[in-house]
């Protein structure tokens, strides 16, 4: 029997005339491809998505609010709970800020440990992001190549401060304690053999049919949009915009060392992906390079009224142990004045706004997370694309609730 | 010391702005400006436009409470010059029951950053085309980041297994919240006076240098 004698089966003939009737659709908070709690409500005219309102906050937990109730040394782990992918860089950026206030300099090791670190960290993301991309668009063999990666980085941030992910490592004055010994020729190892892991996860996407065709032209922007939403880091660069504060307000010890700033030349979300691959290898080359150069010294301050003294002289003077304690019940006093200090996050610009009263606690810390900038564009640059299309979108934006909901 | 161009820069914007700029400082070689709540879209708006200044991407946008202050909140600006390489920091004092312009007309991406200061202040955007809250939860009540709200929160939410949904209320402390003193008689830190301490120094006549009224505020 045809299939078309059935009498049940109406005939849907799609044309000019057919209506299709607009529909609101929700999207999240758990769902696969949200990234963690995203909550989208979409606005469709069939496939095609009209508006994009996301619902954040469902990970709010107050940051800002209970850093002003916390010494800055209690205040500082926050920052690695905000963007859990890479903890380090944010610990950065609010180091960075009370050294500014306090007027405090780092020893050259403790600078060079911190590049260091921030470069792993700037892989991890990376890493973590082009993979669970390729996830939300149907390849999942790179998610599972790029943990065990993921896992080696991290299983380096464990020897050096213990933890996989809450590192609370770079404290105002320095990092907390020195690289333990063998470490810096294991990352070496690492360094070397990683690019071959890139170049095979390269194989798999770069120029991949199934992943150009829903990547290339999808959510384009362009380099005057992308200032307007303040988009910053790969999404920014994406655009076009040779912009990146490692180069242009150069922090640390990158101005003296040599690496390239990759740029996007379509704004898409291909162009952002060629621009995170480019960005591990530059940030693998900049590791090499701190590993090579890193000189023997001390890794923190020896202004004992910000950072701690010595294990070995705790046990031998009465001094340093009266710092010791001060320190870990009273914390340290940052004199008053306010700063904004911002260091390139993996996901863009990381900013502190740090307002101090001169007591022990900050009178006011705002976080600039880049994430929340970039989420905010979400709905013009999904706005006529189709519901599939807003997937990759999301995958390309790099977010991840910690440093938005905050 | 700040970097020459942009103290060129800043008394290039006070004299192009002068009547909408109440004055500038450097803060940490930071430049600051402040401005009157009213003229903000003006000012703002210069600032990206001028060819001298292309402040093209707002950074940020938050709220700062000052309960002790006569004028209490302070809405700062971030403004980044990509071309120029330049930061600068807007500062804007409003009142609670003032109602700051807002700039979204200037920049897109103040759309999400104004929510948020509303959200956490209570401070409100005429213009915002979307003001609701962003950050708290749907139907909270009151604005967490003001100094006078507790931080513990007015509620608390649970499963209840009999009503099969998610209640909410009033937050109860099984211990009472441990507010430490950090404060320290020692180094003259401080100058406040503590229990048992009487003797060690009379506070008016001060072993410290004296401490103004908002760090008074915030070592209570």
């Amino acid at each position: 029997m045809p299939l078309n004698d059935r009498v049940d089966t109406p005939d849907v003939v799609i044309g000019d005339e057919t209506q299709i009737k607009p529909f609101t659709m929700n999207f999240g908070p758990q769902h696969p491809a949200a990234h963690g709690v995203l909550r989208l409500v979409l606005e469709m005219e069939g496939e095609i998505v009209e508006r994009a309102d996301p619902h954040i906050g469902l990970l709010h937990r107050g940051t800002e609010k209970l850093i002003e109730y916390k010494t800055y040394t209690q205040a500082l782990p926050y920052f690695d709970r905000l963007d859990y992918v890479c903890p380090m860089n944010q610990e950065h950026a609010f180091a960075l800020g009370i050294e500014k206030l306090l007027d405090v300099t780092v020893p050259r090791r403790a600078q060079y440990i911190r590049v260091l670190f921030c470069e792993l960290g700037r892989v991890l993301n990376h890493i973590l992001n082009i993979t669970t991309f390729a996830l939300d668009v149907g390849a999942i063999t790179p998610a599972l190549w790029g943990f065990e990666e993921r896992e080696k980085g991290m299983e380096f941030y464990e020897r050096v401060c213990g933890a996989r992910l809450h590192a609370n490592y770079f404290r105002p004055g320095g990092v907390s304690q020195d690289m333990p010994a063998g470490l810096a020729e294991d990352m070496l190892e690492w360094c070397e053999n990683y690019p071959k892991f890139l170049a095979d996860l390269e194989g798999l996407l770069t120029d991949n049919r199934i992943f150009k065709q829903r990547t290339v032209d999808i959510g384009v922007v362009t380099a005057d949009e992308a200032q307007d939403w303040g988009f910053t880091g790969a999404m920014l660069r994406g655009s076009g915009i040779a912009w990146d504060l490692r180069k242009s307000q150069p922090y640390e010890v990158y101005e003296e060392l040599d690496f390239d700033i990759p740029v996007g030349n379509t704004g898409d979300c291909y162009a952002r992906y060629l621009v995170r691959i480019e960005e591990m290898y530059q940030s693998i080359s900049i590791m090499k390079q701190c590993l090579a150069n890193m000189p023997d010294g001390a890794v923190r301050t020896d202004d004992y009224k910000v950072t701690p003294p010595p294990r070995a002289e705790i046990k031998n003077s009465m001094e340093a142990m009266i710092h010791h304690f001060k320190l870990y019940t009273e914390g340290f006093h940052v004199p008053k004045g306010e700063t904004y200090t911002a260091v390139e996050a993996p996901k863009g610009e990381f900013g502190v706004y740090l307002v101090s009263d001169g007591t022990n606690k900050p009178y006011r810390c705002r976080i600039r997370a880049p994430g929340f900038a970039h989420l905010q564009a979400l709905d013009f640059m999904s706005k006529g694309h189709q519901l599939a299309d807003t997937v990759s979108i999301i995958g390309s934006l790099d977010i991840v609730f910690g440093e938005i909901d905050r | 010391m700040p970097d020459d161009s942009l103290v060129d820069l800043a008394e290039y914007i006070s004299e192009k702005l002068e009547g909408y700029v109440i004055s500038h400082e450097f803060e940490k070689d930071e430049l600051v400006i402040h401005a009157m709540p009213d003229d903000i879209v003006k000012v703002v708006q210069f600032l990206r436009d001028d060819r001298e200044c292309e402040f093209t991407t707002l950074i940020d946008l938050c709220g700062v409470d000052y309960p002790r202050r006569p004028v209490r909140f302070e809405v700062v600006y971030s403004l980044l010059s990509m071309r120029q390489n330049n930061r600068a920091r807007i500062k804007v004092a409003v009142s609670e029951d003032q109602i700051m312009p807002s700039v979204t007309s200037v920049f897109s991406t103040a759309g999400w950053l104004e929510r948020e200061a509303w959200d956490m202040y209570g401070i409100l955007f005429a213009g915002n085309p979307d003001l609701r809250r962003i950050l708290t939860d749907y139907g909270f009540d009151g604005h967490p980041q003001r100094r006078d709200f507790p931080l513990s929160g007015y509620v608390e939410l649970r499963y209840d297994d009999e009503l099969k949904r998610v209640v909410y209320e009033p937050v109860k402390l099984a211990q009472d919240y441990r507010s430490f003193d950090y404060l320290s008689p020692w180094e003259g830190l401080t100058n406040v006076q503590l229990a048992g301490d009487e003797k060690a120094c009379i506070p008016e006549h001060g072993c410290d240098k004296p401490q103004d009224e908002d760090s008074k505020n915030a070592s209570k």
